[in-house]
């Protein structure tokens, strides 16, 4: 799984690439949280457009974040969102807590 | 059309990539659409994953199997393992339902693969390992 990150005042922007599965999930969860150390990120927007597989465990990973997020009064939102990725969420109810852009 | 194909592999976690690959590229010669040859990956990876965090507790030198069966339009893939097994597979196949909350799963596995294969089927008992069966009939949309 490949991070690249951007920060636009309060918004992190990260960009996922690769394969998320239960595999890759603990090294992108480390590299996520390592970003979200950074105390005057409030929004975390990930860009899904270029994961080419996920499954519950990258659910698992998405959710953690948003607690920890939601935690600091922060939002997480996601872009980018592919068929049978958008299946998942949908299943899951993530939209009722995860913004859609 | 009728063929059938078994792989066996270490309770590793990079075979999760490896399972679906090999069912991706099995199930290639019906000539699935790509959404469901994506449906396919994705139900062998949460079945696989779970052989490998809960029936095995990602003990990564058990053995994990998948078999799969083409009859025509239909496919069959079943996931063993010979870990610890599941006392009530009807709460473990509630939504949501984990056993490990700690490990930031969602619980979703089982819904993943109800929803994205026709049928499942979880034969499990405590001490008695795990066998997942999944079917499929491939309708060949969107090519
Ligand atoms: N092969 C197995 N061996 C033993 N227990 C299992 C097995 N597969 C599933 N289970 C049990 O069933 C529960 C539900 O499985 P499911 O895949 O739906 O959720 P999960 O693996 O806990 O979370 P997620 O798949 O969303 O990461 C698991 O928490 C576990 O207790
Ligand atoms: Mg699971």
């Amino acid at each position: 799984m490949e991070l690249h990150a951007q920060k636009r005042g309060p918004r992190l922007t990260v960009r996922l690439s690769g394969e998320l599965d239960h595999h890759s999930a603990e090294q992108t969860r480390i590299m996520l949280d390592t970003l979200l150390r950074d105390v005057t990120v409030s929004e975390l927007l990930l860009d899904l457009s270029g994961m080419s597989f996920m499954d519950s465990a990258g659910l698992g990973v998405i959710l953690g974040r948003f607690r920890k997020l939601s935690m600091r009064g922060g939002r997480l939102i996601v872009k980018g969102v592919n068929p049978s990725v958008d299946r998942i969420f949908q299943m899951s109810g993530l939209y009722a807590i995860v913004e859609r852009q | 059309m009728h063929n059938e194909m078994e792989v066996r592999f270490l309770s590793l976690s990079q075979n999760e990539g490896f399972a679906r690959a090999a069912a991706a590229a099995f199930a290639a010669q019906m000539n699935p659409g790509i959404e469901e040859l994506s449906d396919i990956r994705t139900a062998v990876s949460e079945a696989v994953t779970n052989a490998i965090i809960h029936g095995y507790d990602q003990n990564p030198d058990r053995v994990v199997t998948m078999q799969m069966e083409i009859d025509d339009d239909d496919l069959v893939v079943i996931v063993r393992d010979d870990g610890c097994g599941i006392g009530d597979v009807a709460l473990a196949r509630k939504p949501f339902f984990t056993s490990k909350p700690e490990l930031e799963r969602s619980g979703m596995g089982f819904s993943v693969m109800e929803a994205f294969m026709d049928s499942l089927d979880v034969q499990s008992g405590l001490g008695k390992g795990t066998t997942v069966t999944m079917r499929k009939r491939i309708r060949h949309a969107n090519r």
